[in-house]
Order: C-alpha cells, then sequence, then structure tokens
C-alpha cells in the first residue's frame, strides 16, 4: 500500500480546503494517509484531520513554527518523512507550500512537482498533470522510481468526498530540536483590501483598461460583495499603478482556477487569456465586440461596463438575497 | 565581493505555444527567446547593490543550451552586469538538476555575498531552483521579494504571501532571494551598454563537467494544449435584460451560483 504524508495547512477558521482536497484524494485512492500540521493550534486540529480521513496525525506543536520560517519548517518536514518513510508527500501549491518543498527536496536529493491540476496514483508512483507557460499548454509529471515523490497541488483541482472516509488518527507529538534561523521573520504586514489569494478564490471579478480610472474598481468590489468574490486585475492596470501585484492574473501574475472569472473591460492580452484559462465559466464584458476576451469566454455582453456593472450588482443582491 | 543572478532563456510571453511532432515538448522552431521577466528584477536589484557597495562584482549566470542561451547573459551585461558565465546543458531540466549545476558553477567561481534569482521561470513554473539552490550551498533564502535594503551584512526584505499579505524577514548574508515584481523597475539596456556587451567575452562551463551524475528525478512527457472553448454566447437586448438574463444563464445553466 502507498504511503502519503500530507502537510496540512490551517487558517483560523480550521483546515484550508486546498488541504481537505489533499486528504480527500489520498484516502479515497486507499493509501496510507498520515498527516503532518505545524503550530501551537496544531493539536486541535487532529480530531478533524482524522474525520477526513487521516490515520496518523504527527503534530508539530513547538511556538517557533507558528509563524513560517523556512529553515525551522525545512527541518520539521523532513523529521516527518523520516519518520514516516512515505512514498509520496502532498503539500498545496501555497505561498508556504512553494516556498518549503524545493528546500526539502534539494535536501533529500529529490525534486518537485508544483502547481499540479490533477493526480494518479498507481501503485507507490504518481502521475501528475501540471501546466506551463500558466496554461498555455500541460503536460504530465512523474518521478524516476526510488526518488520521494514531492507534489504541490493547486487549490479547488480535486474534488471534496461527500462523506470522507471518517478514521480515529494516531496522534503523535513531533519534536524537533530548534534550528539557529539564519532568515527570520520580524512581522508580518497584513493585507488590506482581499481576504483570499486569487489563486484560491472560487469567484473572481477582475478589471482592465476600460475601468478608465483607478477609483472605478470600487464598482468590481461593489461586485464582489454578494457574489464573496475576489477581486483581479490586468497586468496593464498593474503596470499603471491602479491595482497591486498580487492582483495581477496572467503569465507574470497569478495563475488562477475559479469556477466563475469576470473580465470587466478586459480587451484579452495572450499573457492574461493564459493566466485565466483554469476558470469553468468566464463572463466577458466588454464594449468591444472584436475584443479576444469574446473568444475565451462562456458568456459575453458588449456593452458599457458603467450601465452593466451596478446593474449587475443590483441582480446579484436581488438574487442571492444578500443585502 | 561577487554578487551571482541567475537567469533563464524563456519564450516571450507573446508566444503561442505549439506542441512538437511526438507532443514530447514543445515546438521550439520561431520562438522569439528573451529573459525571463522575473529575473530582470533580480538583474537590477544587483545593480542597485553595487551601486551602494563599491568594487561588487555582478555574475550573470545561465544554465542551458550553449547555442542559444548565452545571448540572455548579454542582455544582462548590457544591463550592467560585470560578467556572464554560460553553463552548457540539455534542454528541460528538472529543477532539481538546475539547482545543482548552479551552487557547483557557483561554488567553483567564487564567494558569493549574494545571490539573486527570479521568483519562477515562466515556462516550467516551477518555484524551485533558488530555494533549492539555497540548500544546495546552505545558505538562507526568502522567496517572493518585493523590497530589499541591506546594512552590515544582514538583509531586511518583504515576501509576498497571499492575498497582498507580507512577511518582514531579516536573513544573514550570504543569502539566496528570488525576486517578485514589483522589487524595482527594471532599467532598459542603454545602446552604449548594448555595444559594450556584445564584445565581452562569456565564461563557458558544461553541465557535464559540474556535475558528471546528475539524473533527472522529475520528467514531462505527453504535452497538450488546452481543450478549445466554442466563442462565449453573446448576450443580446439592453442592459437591464443582457444583466437579467445573465444571471438567470450563471444559476440554471452553468451552475456556478
Amino acid at each position: 500500500m502507498s504511503k502519503i504524508l500530507i502537510f496540512a495547512e490551517a487558517n483560523p477558521q480550521g483546515l484550508r480546503r486546498s488541504s481537505l482536497e489533499l486528504l480527500h484524494f489520498a484516502s479515497a485512492a486507499g493509501a496510507e494517509v498520515s498527516v503532518l500540521v505545524t503550530g501551537s493550534h496544531g493539536k486541535d486540529l487532529a480530531a478533524d484531520l482524522g474525520k477526513n480521513g487521516a490515520q496518523k496525525v504527527l503534530v508539530a506543536g513547538d511556538a517557533q513554527l507558528d509563524m513560517y520560517q523556512p529553515e525551522a519548517y525545512a527541518a520539521t518536514l523532513e523529521a516527518a518523512i523520516q519518520q514516516i518513510k512515505p512514498d509520496v508527500v502532498l503539500g498545496s501549491a501555497s505561498a508556504l507550500g512553494k516556498d518549503l518543498f524545493p528546500r526539502v527536496a534539494a535536501r533529500l536529493d529529490t525534486s518537485v512537482i508544483s502547481d499540479g491540476v490533477e493526480i494518479k496514483l498507481a501503485g507507490t508512483q504518481v502521475e501528475v498533470k501540471k501546466p506551463l507557460f500558466s496554461g498555455k499548454c500541460f503536460a504530465q509529471a512523474q518521478f524516476a522510481s526510488g526518488k520521494l515523490q514531492m507534489v504541490l497541488m493547486r487549490a479547488n483541482q480535486l474534488p471534496l468526498l461527500a462523506t470522507p472516509n471518517s478514521k480515529t488518527p494516531e496522534v503523535t507529538e513531533l519534536k524537533v530540536p530548534p534550528v539557529d534561523l539564519k532568515a527570520k521573520i520580524k512581522s508580518l504586514i497584513q493585507a488590506t483590501g482581499n481576504k483570499m489569494d486569487l489563486t484560491e478564490a472560487n469567484i473572481i471579478v477582475s478589471g482592465g483598461r476600460g475601468l478608465k480610472d483607478p477609483k472605478n474598481f470600487s464598482l468590481l468590489e461593489d461586485l464582489a460583495k454578494p457574489l464573496n468574490a475576489t477581486v483581479g486585475a490586468s497586468r496593464a492596470v498593474v503596470d499603471a499603478g491602479w491595482a497591486s501585484h498580487s492582483m495581477q492574473v496572467g503569465q507574470t501574475g497569478k495563475t488562477v482556477a475559479p469556477s466563475l472569472y469576470f473580465a470587466v473591460g478586459i480587451s484579452g492580452a495572450i499573457q492574461h487569456l493564459a493566466g485565466m484559462s483554469g476558470s469553468k465559466v468566464v463572463v466577458a464584458i466588454n464594449n468591444d465586440p472584436n475584443a479576444p476576451i469574446f473568444q475565451k469566454a462562456t458568456y459575453g455582453i458588449v456593452g458599457d461596463l458603467f450601465q452593466i456593472l451596478p446593474l449587475l450588482t443590483e441582480e446579484f443582491k436581488t438574487v442571492l438575497n444578500k443585502g | 565581493m561577487s554578487v551571482f543572478v541567475c537567469i533563464k532563456q524563456v519564450p516571450d510571453t507573446e508566444t503561442k505555444i505549439k506542441l512538437n511532432a511526438g507532443s514530447s515538448g514543445i515546438e521550439t522552431n520561431g520562438i522569439k527567446w528573451v529573459m525571463n521577466p522575473y529575473d530582470e528584477f533580480a538583474v537590477e536589484e544587483a545593480i542597485k547593490f553595487r551601486d551602494t557597495h563599491p568594487g561588487t562584482q555582478i555574475i550573470a549566470i545561465t544554465v542551458g543550451p550553449k547555442a542559444r542561451a548565452g545571448e540572455v547573459l548579454r542582455t544582462a551585461l548590457a544591463m550592467g552586469a560585470d560578467e556572464g558565465v554560460l553553463v552548457d546543458a540539455p534542454e528541460n531540466l528538472d529543477p532539481a538538476q538546475t539547482a545543482k549545476i548552479l551552487a557547483a558553477a557557483i561554488a567553483q567561481e567564487g564567494a558569493a555575498e549574494l545571490i539573486l534569482c527570479g521568483k519562477m521561470a515562466i515556462d516550467d513554473q516551477a518555484n524551485s531552483v533558488p530555494q533549492m539552490l539555497a540548500e544546495n550551498l546552505k545558505l538562507p533564502h526568502t522567496s517572493v521579494i518585493s523590497k530589499f535594503s541591506e546594512s552590515g551584512g544582514v538583509a531586511e526584505v518583504e515576501r509576498d504571501t497571499e492575498a497582498g499579505a507580507k512577511e518582514v524577514v531579516a536573513v544573514t548574508l550570504p543569502a539566496v532571494f528570488a525576486a517578485n515584481k514589483g522589487l524595482n523597475t527594471p532599467r532598459y539596456a542603454s545602446l552604449p551598454g548594448i555595444m559594450k556587451a556584445k564584445k565581452k567575452v562569456l565564461k563557458e562551463l558544461s553541465a557535464a563537467t559540474l556535475c558528471p551524475d546528475l539524473t533527472a528525478a522529475v520528467t514531462l512527457s505527453k504535452y497538450s494544449l488546452p481543450a478549445e472553448k466554442p466563442a462565449a454566447q453573446i448576450i443580446p437586448g439592453d442592459p437591464a435584460a443582457q444583466v437579467k438574463a445573465l444571471v438567470q444563464k450563471l444559476r440554471d445553466e452553468a451552475k456556478v451560483l
């Protein structure tokens, strides 16, 4: 039986959905599922991890791990791998996962497959579909036999099971000697706008040059509210300083995969189309009927966004019953 | 004092990607190769560092096929790098291989005070080489930085995490940093810079000599293009009718609400 170790991430609300997706995948694939959680609240997650299929939970509860310190986390994940001896280590392609996994992979003389969008387990070997060029093409990635398989999956790609394979997990504390940190986090600067990262968002409303003025982003924020959506932007408006780089969708920004993507006043440069290509349903609103965005959209409205957006916001409020 | 900047030659972001005949890779004929956009921020930051640390040598290094990859070093030299090191290597290395080759080359070329990379290459999107390189050299790292300053051998950087949040990190040099967009505004190469860069001799190394036992831990195969989507259903009518129809379709037809 294949042994899978999952590096789980949580936020103050509990386990992140992306971590649950990994857990459900591993347990549905019939693997022996162990989970590593970190930080002083890690032990509170054990029961929830069990409900979602974890057979073993390793809690690295040291307070040094309450913030992401790369060297301390690398030592912790390495220790968990030594203890579990997994065939596969799964994590989310999050800011943390993308920083941590490559460092540990180099230490253990293997590599990382990052940004996975599909994963299959055959025996102990995984086959992972991953995008290249922000989704302009894809490839199947596989590890050479005998190598520890470290894989980072994108959020919102794997289904959650309606009834997870609930277990009563064996919980052990993972003690890791303190690490001398040469890179040390001093403080955090909280985000002011979006609450969720674009890469995790289920609904995104993105704006481009058609908004004409940075203050008109408020129209997108109004639309985002009833939908509980995250606001994105095109490269043109990020370069113009209307929106921060963390909001940019495209080949030099975020590659996104929401179920619903609104492209408002975005003509559709090839780099933007690549970044949004993982979206299930795309709505384009643009006054130019020949804009390339309409070639990649599911639904199109040709019209004046300044008329359409306020009406659309009101309609969503009514239909979704959210004041 | 040496600053290494690790750069990669990638297809221009305007490129329409096509697959090769056996779908074992992309069709590289006709591609316009450029410096990976994130690496431009790394080169610029190295030049800014040299401005405040006179005597610093900036060494641009790339790993790639000799037939084309040297050109990206000329771009870095034209921007202001002092030297270029071309490590000849096959196409499509796994990031772990690239990181091993870079570590061996940098160790051979001398003590580095600072190593700068782009946060990821836009072709294989591995986001891995800077962190792996740091581990191979037993140095600390910070990835995805949008602010850098240094004083007394300690760098203070800001790392972009998620949804616009940042971490402020103090890092003892030498260290590896991976640049995000927003770190600086990369300069354009000046004409005299371009002329001067053309005359410089690149140092050539070979991956096979630096790392003779290199094998890939990960291989990519069975390349595919995204499924073609039909063109958009254009919703007719006046704005009020368009909005009503759209919301109804999103709810009842696409079922995404």
